[in-house]
Formats: structure tokens, sequence, C-alpha cells
């Protein structure tokens, strides 16, 4: 038995090894390629898995083109074409060699129409295809498809390619390939123990699908896979908690961001805002103006677009902020009931003039490729956008903070809100300090809106969703108290995420809503009260 | 009164104040006009879905009027705004129907206004026409649904993605209405097919959900166990933003985990970049993509009447153009706009739809239609992956509830019933 395997193995080898030396001729080739224009999918997939079959690399190509939808047929003669938009027509090309065939007129031609199957098919295909590719990325690629893949027919494949890889993370990634194939071959104990082994190395959540899988049956190899089953998925609850964590802080980054503007125009002036989130809005379009502008000027800045919607956002809000308190707020100081009422009016305004402007419909504000994605720390998958929202966030909190505590500004705000009269007789412009703590407020919703944009719809009711739980995150830290602010949202981000998973979405919003009220029942200043005169003023 | 109904409805009047001023002008010269009311949001949450409906409805009569009206009048659009206030539906439909005197009326989008003006509809006697894909479990003699009942969307959805080989489903939806009944019925579906309890995952968030970082992480792992996911999305509105924007973000791929949405069009998908999106599907009864002729002129027509060619075209539109040339053709047919002469004569009328075939409007006022699956393309458009043969016809009581599934709607005489047991032999088995 293991000898006429282990033959059938060198068989198999010696085969893939020659496979590239008989590679087709190119008539051969062209009609495989031209096949793929009839018939349906079924059609299709069989003819996919014929053109891989070749092993011929410039079949990737063509593969590649297929997935990405630039294949079409030429409606006269029927020869399978690539083809790129080019104005009212379509550039088209030979999809083998890529030679101009010119343009021609859209009708002339129908896209070859695939699925979300035959994509997985092309994928897999592709992976055998890339494996010896030169560039290590589209080989570890390559090595992730038939992981997924785990084709026993594959190992012979792989036990080549890991023969010939140079690079030890793409040979790890080979191998373990390799044991998810060989756990669903029907090879020998020995071989079996050892692939449960490498794959309890890899200990993520494909990894515990299959050692689940093996430990179904009955013997030794069921029993290692249940006990590496078991080892993997503890330390998989351990990252789940760590995974749980981050979350959290995300959360919580996302709701200072939106709250901190209010923890200057409510918490430190003590106007009731209900136009905060409209601010954050006009940020988040001003992301969209400037995003709009850059494609059809400058599409080589895209990347660079939210560093340059930063300050305009903050200009953009500031000065509408700004607006209001000259134009609304200051006749209103003092009468808490009517200033809401008013920034509502307002908000509704704002708002309504926006979807005026421009339309009702969403807006589509990209992400910066640096924003775009994720990566894996251990076994959390970290994005990009969340990872730098947080960064930003801290980084707004702590200019701030710089402002408040060591500017003039700062010092003039501060004295303004703890004593009015008091700071008015020191020379202070008392209503033009109230102007510009407005403005910087909004200034700062501003571009949050700049951040929000990138995880949330821009559309005239960004704001909407955001002005609640912004309330809740400046009462709960405590009003009146930066600190108070980043703690308060960072604990709230935390408490929902960790409260979601058992009681889901619905319901954890209501139970840590039940819990704030509960809290500030007993602490009404809220985590951080301010003490002495200045809560007297 | 509350604070917030007095500015919502002071937005209204400011908004409709800016829209009338040009109907008005048109409509004044022409002294006898057949009215037609539109009661769709312009304002507030869902404005962002209703307010394309709201111009489609116009270019529908702009291009009736072009063609001589109907009975040698012209058409008069009559346009409210109900600023997504659910009770206010009901106020501005009562006033579209006693004070404007309108013949019938095109309108609504959630189940909860539908809810809200149907008393209204009964009461006065008047026709409503509505556009959207819904969760079924309604009858009602004045309302005609020209969406997708459950069984002409749902149902063939899960079909689909079943002999696609899909073995786990999660059925995540926004919680109301809508989803918690189209996923009861998804779910008796699914278990009379043999999927185990283990495999099905349930999950609501609210409206507006915006972090989805928990949800999407959960459905990667329970997408992990070996077997073959797919999510069924009722998720609605502006939550599907952020929910494929962590989809994509998380790294979940059409070919692993397949997302098939009932409540994400052309126009839901205008904001999204789509490209990571590329094979998630959606169910529909229409696409923009289709390549029928009446299609291509329904697309031109409506980028010279909105004057901007980027615009989208989605499937409550269809609706709308299937509900009003129903309603056109009806009112010819009956020689009068007298509710009840039209609302007999709609039973039976048939007029082509925008996928090359033809709807016709049932006995239970529900209209056929042809079920269509497609594929998100990087451009953000769908491409048709999947049909079925012929026209499904929409089923109002579901067959897979218990307590409707005996229930049949006919309301042409004799019947004349929303809700007749066929167990019992009743009209009103379970009268809602």
């Amino acid at each position: 038995m293991h000898i006429l395997r282990s033959l059938l193995l060198s068989l198999l080898v010696a085969i893939a090894a020659a496979l590239p030396a008989r590679a087709a001729d190119d008539a051969e080739l062209t009609r495989l390629v031209d096949a793929l224009g009839a018939g349906g999918f079924d059609d299709t997939s069989a003819q996919i898995a014929a053109l891989a079959a070749t092993g011929e690399p410039r079949v990737a190509a063509v593969l590649e083109l297929l997935a990405g939808g630039d294949l079409y047929v030429k409606k006269d003669g029927g020869a399978v074409v690539a083809a790129t938009r080019d104005g009212k027509g379509y550039r088209i090309t030979d999809p083998l060699s890529g030679a101009d065939l010119g343009t021609v007129d859209r009708s002339a031609v129908t896209k070859i129409k695939i699925n979300n199957k035959l994509r997985g098919e092309i994928k897999s295909a592709l992976g055998s295809l890339t494996l010896a590719s030169t560039d290590p990325a589209a080989r570890m690629t390559a090595a992730e498809t038939m992981f997924k893949a785990a084709d026993p027919e594959s190992i012979a494949t792989l036990d080549a390619a890991i023969a010939g890889e140079k690079d030890p993370a793409v040979t790890e990634k080979f191998a373990e390939a390799r044991a998810a194939a060989v756990l669903a071959s029907d090879a020998g104990e020995a071989d079996k123990l050892a692939a449960i082994a490498i794959l309890k190395e890899r200990g993520d959540r494909d990894a515990l699908a299959l050692l689940r899988a093996a430990a179904a049956g009955e013997g030794a190899v069921a029993e290692a896979a249940a006990t590496a089953a078991a080892h993997v998925a503890q330390v998989l609850s351990f990252w789940e908690a760590g995974q749980n964590v981050w979350y959290g802080l995300s959360l919580g980054s996302v709701l200072l961001l939106a709250a901190i503007g209010l923890a200057i125009t409510f918490g430190v002036m003590g106007v009731i805002n209900m136009a905060h989130g409209e601010m954050v809005m006009l940020g988040a379009y001003t992301t969209f103006v400037v995003q709009e502008a850059i494609r059809t000027s400058a599409p080589w800045l895209f990347d660079y677009s939210l560093f340059i919607a930063l300050p305009l956002a903050f200009l953009v809000s500031g000065i509408v902020g700004m607006a209001i308190e000259r134009g609304v707020l200051r006749f209103l100081y003092g009468r808490p009931l009517e200033t809401l009422l008013a920034t509502w009016g307002l908000s509704l305004i704002i708002q309504q003039a926006v979807r005026t402007v421009f339309g009702p419909t969403n807006r589509e504000v990209g992400n910066p490729s640096w924003m775009s994605g994720a990566f894996d720390l251990g076994h959390l998958a970290i994005t990009w956008n969340r990872l730098w929202i947080i960064i930003f966030a801290l980084a707004v909190f702590a200019g701030l903070l710089a402002v408040m505590r060591r500017t003039a500004f700062g010092l003039q705000m501060r004295a303004v809100t703890q004593n009015r009269r008091m700071a008015g007789s020191m020379g202070i412009r008392t209503p033009w300090v109230d102007a510009f703590t407005f403005a910087l407020g909004s200034g700062i919703a501003g571009i949050a809106g700049v951040a929000l944009s990138q995880i949330d719809n821009v559309s005239p009711n960004l704001g909407q969703g955001y002005i609640i739980d912004s309330f809740m995150v400046v009462v709960f830290g405590g009003v009146g108290n930066l600190w108070g602010t980043l703690v308060g949202a960072m604990t709230l981000g935390v408490l929902n995420k960790f409260v979601e998973p058992y009681a889901g979405a619905v319901l954890g919003k209501i139970l840590v809503l039940v819990l704030i009220i509960l809290f500030i029942q007993k602490r009404p200043r809220g985590l951080f009260a301010l003490k002495g005169r200045a809560v007297e003023a | 009164m509350t604070a917030k109904t007095i500015s919502s409805r002071l937005a209204a009047a400011l908004l409709a104040g800016s829209v009338f001023s040009g109907a008005f002008a048109a409509s004044a010269l022409a002294e006898d006009t057949i009215k037609v009311g539109i009661l769709h949001s312009l304002s507030g949450t869902m404005a962002i879905s209703e307010t394309t409906l709201k111009d489609a409805m116009l270019m529908l009569i702009e291009e009736q009027n072009k063609k001589g009206g109907v009975l040698g009048k012209q058409l008069e659009a009559v346009v409210v705004d109900p600023a997504s206030d659910w009770p206010l539906f009901a106020e501005k439909a009562r006033e579209l129907i006693s004070k404007d005197k309108v013949s019938a009326v095109f309108g609504c989008w959630t189940s909860v206004s539908r809810k809200s003006v149907l008393p209204v509809f009964e009461e006065l006697n008047s026709i409503l026409f509505y556009p959207v894909q819904y969760e079924g479990e309604e009858s009602s003699r004045n309302v005609f649904y020209t969406g997708a009942a459950p069984n002409q969307q749902a149902v063939p959805a899960v079909d689909y993605l079943m002999a696609e080989g899909v073995e786990r489903w999660v059925l995540a939806g926004t919680d109301y209405v809508y989803p918690r009944t189209t996923n009861k019925i998804l779910e008796t579906y699914l278990k009379q097919k043999g999927v185990a309890e283990a495999d099905i995952m349930i999950n609501y968030t609210p409206f507006g959900h915006s972090d989805w970082q928990s949800i999407v992480a959960d459905i990667k792992k329970f997408g992990s166990a070996g077997k073959k996911t797919a999510v069924v999305s009722t998720i609605n509105g502006d939550a599907n933003v952020p929910f494929y924007k962590e989809l994509a973000n998380q790294g979940i791929k059409a070919e692993d985990i397949p997302v098939v949405a009932f409540s994400v069009g052309e126009e839901e998908l205008a904001g999204i970049d789509t490209a990571p999106l590329v094979g998630h599907l959606a169910a529909w009864n229409y696409f923009m993509s289709g390549d029928s002729e009446a299609n291509a002129t329904f697309i031109d027509q409506w980028h010279a009447f909105i004057k901007d060619d980027k615009r989208v075209t989605n499937d409550p539109m269809e609706a709308h153009y299937i509900g009003f040339n129903m309603w056109v053709k009806a009112v010819e047919k009956a020689g009068t706009t007298d509710a009840d002469a039209v609302i007999d004569a709609l039973v039976g009328v048939s007029v082509p739809n925008l996928s090359g075939g033809y709807s016709a409007m049932m006995p239970n006022h529900h209209i056929t239609k042809p079920v269509l699956i497609g594929e998100v393309q990087a451009d953000g458009q769908f491409e048709t992956v999947w049909e079925t043969p012929g026209l499904v016809v929409g089923d109002e009581w579901s067959d897979y509830l218990e307590g409707s599934k005996d229930l049949i709607s006919d309301w042409r005489a004799p019947l004349s019933c929303g809700n007749f047991n066929v167990a019992t032999g009743k009209c009103g088995g379970a009268a809602k």
C-alpha cells in the first residue's frame, strides 16, 4: 500500500513537473479560449477546468480577465477578446497575446457572464497556476486558496512547490495547505498526525474547522484532532476577548470623535446644541466635495484627500458654528429650553439645505488606499480604517487638550466659563470668546465628520445617528471635563461590545442605556464631576 | 402637539411651497384635470429612498400627459411631504383624498407608513399603489401591491443559494416588521428543506446601525465551520453602507460568504465603492442592467427628466411604472375615475414591465413578476445570474406561516374577501 502510494505520488510529481513542458500550442490555446464564449455557467465551468489543465502560464492572464469581467465574445465570428470601455465603444485586444484589435461598437460584443461559483473556480485554478509565480505575495495567495480548497489531488503539486521554495514564510503556507489536503485525503495515520500538528500550529478558525471535521471520525487521528481542536478553540476564545476590547476601543473612538466637539459646546459652554450632529454631517460633505474635486481634476492626489479635507471641514463647520452663535444663540443664553428648540430647528434647516443641494441619496466617499483592508495581529484582524480612526481620535483629543491648557485662547475660554463677570472685568471680550469657543466645538465636529465619512453613510441624516450618543457620552463622562469625555466614550464603547455578543445589538443598546440611567442616578454629575466654584457659576 | 410635529410640518410646508410653485403654474391652464396624489417622504430619514419615487411619478405623469392624458383630460400631480413621520402619512393621505380629491395615490415606502394610511384609504374608499417589496400578511380592497411579496423575492433567492450549495444561513435584518416577518417565513422554509437549527443564525440590529465590527466578525466565525455559508440580508436603508464597508474591510469575499440582500438596489449602491463587493447578490424583480427595449426607453426618459445621466433606476421605480400604467389602463377601461369602478377594472389588467414581459394584476391585488437574482458588479450595477423561468404570482398570505397558510385573498365578486380561510370556508379567518 505504502509503496503503491509513493509510486503514485512520484508519478503525479512527474506529471506536474512535465505539465509546463507539454505547453499546448497556440492554436489549441486559442481554441480553448474561444470556447469560453459559448454555453451557460456549467459549460464555462468545464472550459475553465480545461484551460487550467493546460498548465500554460499565459492562461492565468486570461482567467484573471475572465474573473474581472473583461472578456467579451465578438458577435461576428464568436472570437473571445479582452475589452475595455473606450468612449462609446470598446477597445478590444487578444486575450492571449495582448495584440490590439482596434475598437468596436458596444453592440458588437457581449460580455461573458460569470457568477460567484465560477469566480471561486477561477481562483482555485489560478492558485495552482500561480504557485510558481516569481512574486512571493502571489505564491502566498495561491497557498491560501489551496488551503481553502483542501483538495487531496493537490498534494503532489504542493510537495513539488515546497521542494522548490526558498522563502520560509511561503514554505509555511505551503505546508499548511498541504496539511489541509492531507487531512482530506486517505493518507496514513503518521501523515495525518503530522498534518494535525501543523494545523494546530496555525490555530485559526479555518484550521479549527478542518480539525473539527477530522475529529468526527474514530481512531488515533480523530483523538489527536479533537485534542488539537480543543486547544485551538481555547486559544481562540482568549483572542476573542481581545477582539472585543479592540472593537470596543474602536467604537469608543468613534463616540469620542462625535462627542468631543459637544464636550466643548455643551460641556464647557453649557449650550444644548441639537445641531451638533449636523456640524459632523457638514464635515463629511466637505470630504465628499474635496474628493469630487480631486477625482475630476487631480486623481493622483486621492490618497491625500483626507488631509486636504481636514482643515476645510474645520473651517466650514467652524464658520457655520460661529454664524449660529452670532446669529441665534447669543440671544438665548440662559434660556436652555429655547436654545434646545432653536438649535433643533436649525438642525432641520441644515439637513434640508444639504438635501436640496446634494440630493437625498448617499454620496460616495472613498477610502484612500492606506485606510483600506486589514492586517492580522496574532488572530486579531485589525482593519486599517479603524486603527487610523482610533489614532486620529486620540490626536484630536490631545490637540484640544493642548489648546485648552496651553494657549491664551484656552485660558480665556476657561476664565469665561468659570466666572463670566470676573473675566469681563479683566478685559476679556466675553462675547467673542463665546463665539470662538462655539466655532471651535463646531469645527472639531467638522473634522470628526471627515473621519466618520470613512465608515458611515454620507447622507443628510448622518448627524442624527450620533447626536444621542454624543450627549450620552458627555453626560456620562461628566459635563465640562474633557478627560471625562475620553473615559466615558471608551467605557461605553467597550461596554457595548461586551454586551452585544450576549444580548444582540438591539437589546445591548437598551441595556447600556439603562446602565447609564442607573449610573446617573448614583452620580448625577457623571464620572468626573467638576468640583469647586466652577460648578456653582 | 409635540415640538417634533410642529417643526416637521414647518419643514414640510417650506418644502412643499418650493415644490408646488412649478406645478401650479402649469396646471392653472388646464381647467378640468384628473388629480393623482404622490405620498412620498421628501424630508426626514426616508427621503433618501422616497424622493426618487416622487420624481419617477412626476416623470410618468408628464409622459402620460404628452400622450394626451387619460379620458381626454390632463393629469395633475399633487405632491405632499409626509416627512418620514408615520402619523403624518395618515393626515396627508386624508388631505389628498378629502381636500384635493385625488383619483388615486401612489406612495409609502416603509410598512409602518402603509399600515398608518391603510384605514384612511378604506374609510374614504380611495386607491393606493404601494411600490415596495414587503412582508405580505395583508390584503386590502383599496391597496394595490406592485412591489414583491416574500414569495417573489426572498424564497426564490434562498432557492438559488441552496442550488449553489449553501448549507449554513445567517438571517440578518433591521429590527422591524418586514425583516422579522420575512425571516420567520425563511426560517420555516429552511427547516422544511431540512436545514438544522444550528445552521441558522438570526441577527437583528437597530435602524441606522453603524458599528458592524462584532456582527461581521460573528458572521465570519459562523461561516468558518466548514460548510458553505450565505447571509440573507434584510438590513434596511442607511445601515447597509457601513455593513458593506465592514464586509469589504474584514475581507469577506462573495466567493466565501455571499450576501444576498432584499433592500439593496442600484440606488443604495450609488453610495459605496463596489469594487470589493463584486459577486454579492440581490434579489429583485427588475435590474437597471436588463436589456429590454422598454427598459432602455425608460432609462433614457429618466435621465432626460432628472437632467443627470448618472442617476440610476431601481425596482420600486419599475413598480410605480407598472402600477401607474395599470391605473391608466383601468381608468380607460372603466371610463371613469370612480374608485369602485377602477378597483374592479384593475383586476386582470396586464401591462408591459421593464424586464421585457407583461405583468398582470391578480384578484388578490398583487401582480405577477419575474424574479431575478443579480450579482454586484464593479460599476455599481447588477448582472442577472439567474431568473425564474416564468412569472411568479404575489402570495399575500405566506404558506410558511402558521395562521396564514390557509388564507387566500380574492377581491372579485362574489367572494370579495381579503382573508378567506379555505379550511373553515369563512371570510375573516385571521383578520388583521
